[in-house]
Parts: C-alpha cells; structure tokens; sequence
C-alpha cells in the first residue's frame, strides 16, 4: 500500500472541479436553496467556511492524516474472477469503501465536515441517517473530535438496523427515533432541520449525501470525490487503461459521485447509477427517484423525486436501507439531463442474489446497498461482456464498482431473506433458494449449500 | 394595488395590528376546515392564511405537523385550496395562500398564479422559497398583481432584510424566533428587535409577527410593536382538540380584543 505524504505548504494541487455547480449552488436548474430564511445566515457561514477551508494547506494536512491514519485510506481496488464469472466475460474491479473505518464511504464526508465544524466554532453535531452507516459516522467523528452528536433516525429504519443504533449508542451518541410521516430516512431528514433551525447558534448539521440546500451538495462531493480520485489512478496503474464503466449504488448519491467525478471528463467512461428498484419500478414500490420520478423540490434543492399529482413526497421502498430515500442529489439530476450518467433500477431480488454470489465467490459480504451496483454490473456485464476498451471488442470489458459499504449491519435482514434463521416460518426470497442453482451459481463449484440448509452439518 | 398591504393600512387606520390566522386546508374534513376558517373571519380575523398540506413541513411543529398529515393523507389538493380561497373572500377577509415550494411547482406556477387570481386570493406566502430562487413566481404574482410575502428571521443579515423585503409585496413575515411554529410561554425580545431592524430595511412595508402566539395578552404585546399578529398553531389546537369552528371563533375573539388592547 501507499502512503501519501500529506501536502506541503505552497506546492496545493487540488484535483480540478467540474464546472459545477455555480456560485448559488445550482446545477443547471437543479440544486439551489428551498429553505426557511431562518437557515440562510447558517448555510451562507458553512459556505464561506467551506471555501476558505478547502484550499487552507493546514486543513488539507489535517485531512490527508485522518484519512491515512484514521480511515485508512486509500482503500485498495480488488479484482473478483469468480464474481465476474456471472458478468458475462467482463472482469470486474470493486473499490473497497467496505474496508474503511466504520464500514463504509460515509466516514470520507462526515470527517470533513467535523474538521468544519471545529473550524466555525461549534461544539455540536445533528445527523440524520436512514441505514445507520452515516450516524456512525457521525458519532465516530463525533467522539474523535470530542463534540456532542444527536442523530435522527425513523423508527423504522431503528428496527431494520438495529446494530447500528446500538453502535451508536456505544459512540456516545444520542439517536432520536423519528415517529413523523413514512418514519423513514426523509422524515429524520425533516427533524434534523428542525433540530438545526431551532439550534443553530450552537449546533451544525452533518448532512450525510450529495442533497440539500447549497453548499452541502458540493461539500459533500468534494470530500466523497477521493474515491474516484484514487480509484483512478489505481485502475491506470494497474491495467494501464482507463474502465469501460463506472458503477455505484444511488441513495442520495453520495458514494456514486465519489466515484464519478473523476471519471466525469473521460468521455469514453460510462457512468452507471444503480437506484433502488424495490419490488419493480412498475409496481409504485421503490425507491429509484431518477428512473420512477418526476423534477422538484424536496429537503432545500431542486432534483427528481417521487411525488404524487399534488406535489406531496411519495413514501419509497426498499430492502436497502440506506437507498430507501424518494429525493436524489442535485448533481444526478443533472448528470442525467446532460446524458453524461445513466440510472438504472435494480430489484430487491436482484440485489440480493448479487449480495449472496459475492459472499459465496469471494468471500467479501456487501452492504444491500452496494449489492445493487453489484447488481448492476453482472447486467452490464452480460451486456457488453468481452466487448471493452471503449467497445473495439479486443479484450473484455473492464468495469468499475464502487463498493460502498459492508454488509455486517445487514446480516439480519440477510438471513430473513435468505430463510437462514426459523426454517419453520420463512419462505426464502430468491438469490439462495432452495435449489441455490438458479441464482446462476452462487457457489460455483456446484456445492451449493441450500439455504434453509446453510447452517446443518452435511 | 395590494390587498393584503390595504386590509393592513385600514386596520392601522383604526389605531390597531392586523390579525392573520392560520388554518390547514382539510383537517379535519375540507368542509370542516372551510368553515373553521370563516368562524375565524366571524371572530375578528382580517387575514387568513389559507394552508396548503405537505408531506414534509419542515418549519413547523408538532401541532401544525399533525394535522396537515391527515389531510395529506386524505389526499387534498389544489383544487380544495381554492375553494378555501373562494370562501374566505366571501366571508369578508383577505384570503392569502400559505404553502411550501413543491405543491406549487408542481402545480405550474403560472397556473397557480391564474387561478388563484381567479378564485379572489391575494397571494402567498412561502416558507421555504427565498426571494433568490423566486424569480418564476415573482413574474407570475406581478403578471397576476398578486401579493408575495417572504420571510425574515432574527438570524437575517442587513443586507438580506433589505433584498428579502424589496421582493415582497403585502406584507413581510418577521419570524418571531429561531424555530419552528408552536404556541410558546412568551414571545420574546428577539421579535421586537427584529420588527425595529426590519422596518429601518423597509420603512414603507407591514411588518407581521408570527411564530409563538396563542393568547390575547401575546397578542396584544406583538401588536405593540408590529403591522400584524400571525396565529397558527394555536387556532390548529382548536382543531386538534375537537372544538372545531366554535373555539375557532372564540380564540379571533379573544385575539381580536388584543390586538386592539
Ligand atoms: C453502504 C452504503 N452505501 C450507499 C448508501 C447510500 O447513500 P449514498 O447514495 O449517499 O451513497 C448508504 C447509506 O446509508 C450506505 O450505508
């Protein structure tokens, strides 16, 4: 591994930013701030301390340590063949979020924004999360930085990831379940705003995506872009060519503009955002806000989100967690109108059976979230196979998935799925059926242990 | 010409603060909440902020939360809206729709802007739309000759009281305190403070206060200071408890006399 010596003062080499957004924070007519005058004085300060922090050499040696020494940057590039065997003659490269402190890419944002918040002179942090992996960032940071942390939280998603909040709760956090609406990610969204309007002479709001009002969506970008950064220079260094595509999950986006933006000026680099399909994009239960919605505005930006006829938020659903969110950052909105990315809805079903083949081929257990850019790369794959370096067919395609987290948080909700825990009660869901062959393979050696099976001596 | 501003000169002309109350559309029926607006108007409401549910109401408390959520719920739409609207005119008060950004847009601004005209409003008022991302809808209301009323908070910078208030036309909505909407204890100096910072920003437009009032006695404080006195969460309560148009009516009662006080 490589260590990177943290810059020296004068010798600044910021990666290049895209041309986006503009100095009010839109992205063609996405973006902007849709919220209470009350929170302008607030955003106008986090956005003029944002400014001058990014290019302070003093921040970005503080930050270049945290990273190294705390997160464990950077996170390697690990080939999978055995996966990629399901990907119809691609080979497949994942980027190891999964391996950072505390599990996933969330840590990248949330250490940024809690250097931010030493930096305006503030002695607490609100978060909202709807997986639990950017409140554990939160308290994390929280804890390191010796600042106090409330994390929102629906209720629901309290039950679905249980492990989590406990985590939390051992960070020394507080972690408010949230009764309001759909008791989901978008309502402890609605309740850290609260939170933030009502305290924030003292309090500042570590948003956990690339959505919200300016500057969060650019804030958030910059300090999640370090994936793609090194991303790319690992797959140039090691293959000596750029990928044919780039791949992530998309909650609010905030993993898949990591990884984008540094691919976003190589043209020959299709970027692919797998959102949330739930039980399909034409059965109304779903979470892909891109694919299924419709422009406005939602949480203080302009972006597509799910909607009914009298402009009220539609409740998403997903088996994800993290990706059950009915808004979107603005910058995929507008990634997706240029026709620079493209989005895609990937099932329930079809996550989950690319969650159990890469725990069974590999040996690495996904977050569901990242199991649907998993998803979607196996679909791709099978699309372009052989067919890479930009599509001349002479050796195969090279493609790049983001792997955003790990799937401790998700063993539960796993082995419901899969029929691993009360064989008497649980049909299980498809991926590790019965038969385990129809999940084309998901052991490949054709020893499949069945999954209501999985736990028996054979 | 500008209704609200107008309605506000006549009530200054009688040595009083104009009283604005608040109301969701659709709580807990749309008929109900209709008539609980004109009991209002019957107790000595000037101004009723006809209130557009939303699914996710960012500025506001629990009481005002919970009863937009049943009428979300239910389902209400523009359509009732206007007929809110229609009846409130009829009853004799200056109807001005309150609403978050997204039930408008998506709407159609220009649309909402028409038929809101239509249907006798004056205007809106937008929580969560800032004069700088409102330049649709500020086209739309001049084409329309309708009111926009923005807000201001204690946390307003000089130099955004000034370009908030040139952008309005009505009144401004001085947010009392840092928060969300609820009755409170007490009112607090920060909106006095305000009211005077904002009136130096813009000597020829009504100042209103909102956030925090329930009381006749709060009423009367506020409208010491201030061009009117804005009531919400305290005439949802009346809702919410179950004493419908009734208490509705007794609490513009017993606001109205404060605001004379
Ligand atoms: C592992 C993981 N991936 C992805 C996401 C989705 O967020 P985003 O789209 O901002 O990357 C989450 C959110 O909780 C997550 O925990």
């Amino acid at each position: 591994m490589t260590t990177t010596s943290p810059p020296q003062p004068g010798e600044l080499s910021l990666p290049a930013r895209p041309g986006w957004p503009d100095r009010t924070g839109h992205f063609g007519v996405f973006g902007g701030r849709f919220v209470p005058e009350a929170l302008i004085a607030a955003l106008d300060e986090l956005t003029e301390a944002y400014e001058a922090m990014r290019v302070d050499p003093a921040f970005l040696a503080e930050f270049a340590r945290l990273q190294r020494d705390y997160t464990g940057r950077p996170s390697p590039v690990t080939e999978v063949p055995k996966f990629a065997e399901h990907c119809g003659g691609a080979r497949v490269l994942l980027k190891r979020e999964d391996l950072n402190h505390t599990g996933s890419h969330k840590i990248n944002n949330v250490l940024g924004q809690a250097l931010l918040t030493k930096r305006i002179g503030k002695q607490r942090v609100i978060a909202e999360t709807g997986a639990g992996q950017h409140g554990v960032a939160t308290a994390t940071a929280a804890a390191l930085m010796g600042l106090s942390c409330t994390v929102y939280m629906g209720e629901e998603d309290t039950r679905r990831q249980a492990l989590n909040v406990a985590r939390m709760r051992l960070l020394g956090a507080e972690v408010v379940p949230v009764t309001t609406g759909s008791r989901t990610l978008k309502d402890a969204i609605n309740e850290a705003f609260r939170d933030w309007v009502t305290n924030v002479e003292t309090t500042n709001y570590v948003f956990g995506t690339v959505a919200g009002p300016h500057p969060f969506p650019a804030m958030v970008r910059d300090f999640q872009r370090v994936i793609g950064d090194e991303a790319r220079g690992q797959v140039l260094e090691r293959e000596g060519r750029l990928p044919d595509a780039v791949l992530a999950c998309v909650g609010g986006g905030s993993n898949a503009i990591g990884i984008f933006t540094a691919f976003v000026p190589d043209d020959g680099v299709r970027l692919i955002g797998l959102e949330a399909g739930g039980d399909g994009v034409d059965t109304g239960r779903h979470a892909a806000t891109i694919t299924g919605g419709t422009p406005g505005v939602l949480h203080g930006a302009r972006s597509y989100l799910l909607q009914d006829d009298n402009g009220q938020t539609v409740e998403s659903h997903s088996i994800s967690a993290g990706l059950d969110y009915p808004g979107v950052g603005p910058e995929h909105s507008y990634l997706h109108d240029i026709g620079r990315a493209e989005y895609r809805a990937i099932t329930d079903a079809e996550a989950m059976e690319a969650f159990a083949l890469l725990c069974r081929t590999e040996g690495i257990i996904p977050a569901i979230e990242s199991a649907h850019a998993l998803a979607g790369v196996m679909k791709l794959g099978r699309e372009v196979g052989g067919r890479g370096a930009g599509g001349r067919g002479d050796e195969p395609a090279l493609l790049l998935v983001n792997l955003s987290g790990r799937g401790d948080k998700d063993v539960e909700t796993a082995s419901r799925w899969f029929g691993l825990g009360d064989r008497e009660e649980v049909d299980p869901g498809p991926g590790l059926d019965t038969d385990q062959n129809p999940t084309e393979g998901a052991v490949s050696n054709d020893e499949a242990v069945a999954g209501p099976d999985a736990g028996e001596e054979l | 010409m500008s209704a609200l501003g107008n309605r506000i000169a006549a009530a200054r002309a009688q040595d009083r603060a104009a009283l604005i109350a608040y109301l969701p559309v659709g709580y807990p029926t749309v008929d109900e909440s209709i008539a609980a607006m004109v009991a209002a108007v019957e107790g000595g409401a000037d101004v009723i902020e006809i209130g557009i549910p939303y699914s996710d109401p960012g500025m506001d408390g629990p009481v005002i939360q919970e009863a937009v959520d049943a009428a979300v719920r239910a389902g209400v739409g523009m359509r009732d809206v206007l007929r809110a609207v229609a009846a409130v005119a009829a009853a004799g008060a200056v109807p001005v729709v309150m609403s978050y950004w997204n039930p408008i847009e998506r709407y159609g601004v220009e649309r909402f802007a028409a038929d809101l005209a239509a249907a006798g409003g004056a205007g809106a008022i937008t929580p969560d739309l800032i004069p700088d991302e409102a330049a649709g809808w500020l086209a739309a209301a001049e084409e329309h000759d309708l009111d926009r009323v923005f807000l201001v908070a204690p946390s307003s910078t000089d130099a955004r009281l000034r370009s908030t208030t040139a952008a309005c036309r009505g009144f401004v909505y001085a947010a009392s305190t840092m928060g969300v909407t609820g009755t409170r204890a007490t009112v607090g100096d920060a909106a006095e403070a305000l009211v005077v910072r904002t009136r130096e920003a813009a000597p020829g437009l009504a100042v209103c206060v909102g956030l925090g009032v329930s009381n006749g006695s709060q009423a009367a404080e506020v409208a010491g200071f201030a061009d009117g006195v804005i009531v919400g969460s305290a005439y949802v309560r009346e809702m919410l408890e179950g004493r419908g148009a009734d208490g509705v009516r007794a609490l513009s009662e017993d606001l109205a006399k404060g605001v004379r006080a």
